[in-house]
């Protein structure tokens, strides 16, 4: 028990360290709204190595936390529509079975900017920002994409981090 | 003391499947589709930008007229230049709607969610607010 809750605090400071370093280095793609996402690296890792609902706490927590530091009321709820819409399904993928790492994470990313679409309408009350689709839509292939390819790297490297495992896993 | 992490090996498969494409495949073809349907609906018959601030209509201006209009009393500023209109400055920390590239057609808009500014084009036939702009 005190071991898992140790794995969700290195998790939870993981996920925030990343929020902290992507809200210092804006990487700009030239598109509003769009960015690489580094926390949702530590969420693909939890999903594959945490208990689901503690991925989801996880998400929830990350975004709430890295909300009240560096951004607002306002993007907490754009982060938590997003990053729970994106979870959901990536957790139903996983399950479903027959998706690779990178595939799951493409859908997380996919589904990342379609939760916060979906909160730009309601929140502005008009339905013209649908022409942003396609835009969103290919930005979270790519960065679903590039977050993928290195939650697999992780994932091959702690391959060895499981529970009540007394050798240090890396957790980088 | 059990815990309930994974299993050493990495189950989960490394490379891509098929399903994986097929996913990707439908992926670019969604996002084609709305491109499409945006490119050929929404291009037509520009005339003037409509701004809104909390839902209120503030003012519709005319695209082929040059001019720098100051939105919600200086929080924006959105200049018109050769019928594309583009935010030029906003006093909130993100900037999204100052990066954002300059719309012209219609159904674009330029939205600053902290100030609750939004900027739609909307063709010039059937706008009833152009006499406000006046």
């Amino acid at each position: 028990m005190r071991d898992r809750v140790a794995y969700f605090g290195v998790f939870t400071a993981l996920a925030l360290i990343f929020s902290y370093v992507e809200s210092l280095i804006p990487i700009s793609f030239g598109i509003p709204g769009v960015k690489l996402g580094l926390a949702n690296l530590i969420i693909v890792t939890a999903l594959f190595k945490l208990e689901l609902k503690e991925a989801f706490l996880l998400s929830v927590v990350r975004v709430l936390l890295s909300g009240f530091l560096f951004g607002n009321y306002f993007s907490i709820i754009y982060s938590l529509a997003g990053a729970l819409l994106s979870l959901s399904v990536m957790a139903l993928l996983k399950r479903a079975g027959g998706f690779s790492i990178v595939g799951i994470s493409i859908a997380g990313g996919v589904f990342h900017n379609i939760g916060q679409l979906f909160v730009a309408m309601i929140v502005v009350e008009m339905f013209s920002v649908a022409y942003y689709v396609p835009v969103l839509l290919v930005a979270g292939l790519l960065t679903g994409g590039v977050i993928g390819i290195l939650a697999r790297e992780i994932l091959k490297r702690l391959a060895g981090l499981q529970a009540g495992s007394r050798e240090p896993g890396r957790n980088d | 003391m059990k815990l309930n992490l994974k299993k050493p090996e990495l189950k989960q498969k490394v490379n891509l499947q098929k399903k994986d494409w097929i996913l990707i495949g439908i992926i670019l073809f969604v996002a084609g589709m709305a491109f499409l349907l945006h490119e050929f609906i929404g291009g037509k018959g520009a005339g003037c930008v409509t701004v809104k601030v909390d839902g209120e209509i503030q003012g519709v201006y005319r695209l082929s007229e040059d001019q720098e209009i100051e939105i919600n009393g200086g929080t924006n500023k959105l200049k018109i230049n050769n019928g594309t209109a583009d935010m030029t400055w906003a006093d909130c920390p993100d900037k999204l709607c100052v990066n954002q590239r300059a719309v012209s057609k219609s159904g674009e808009s330029i939205i600053c969610l902290p100030n609750r500014v939004i900027v739609t084009v909307d063709s010039s036939e059937n706008s009833e607010f152009d006499a406000v702009a006046q």
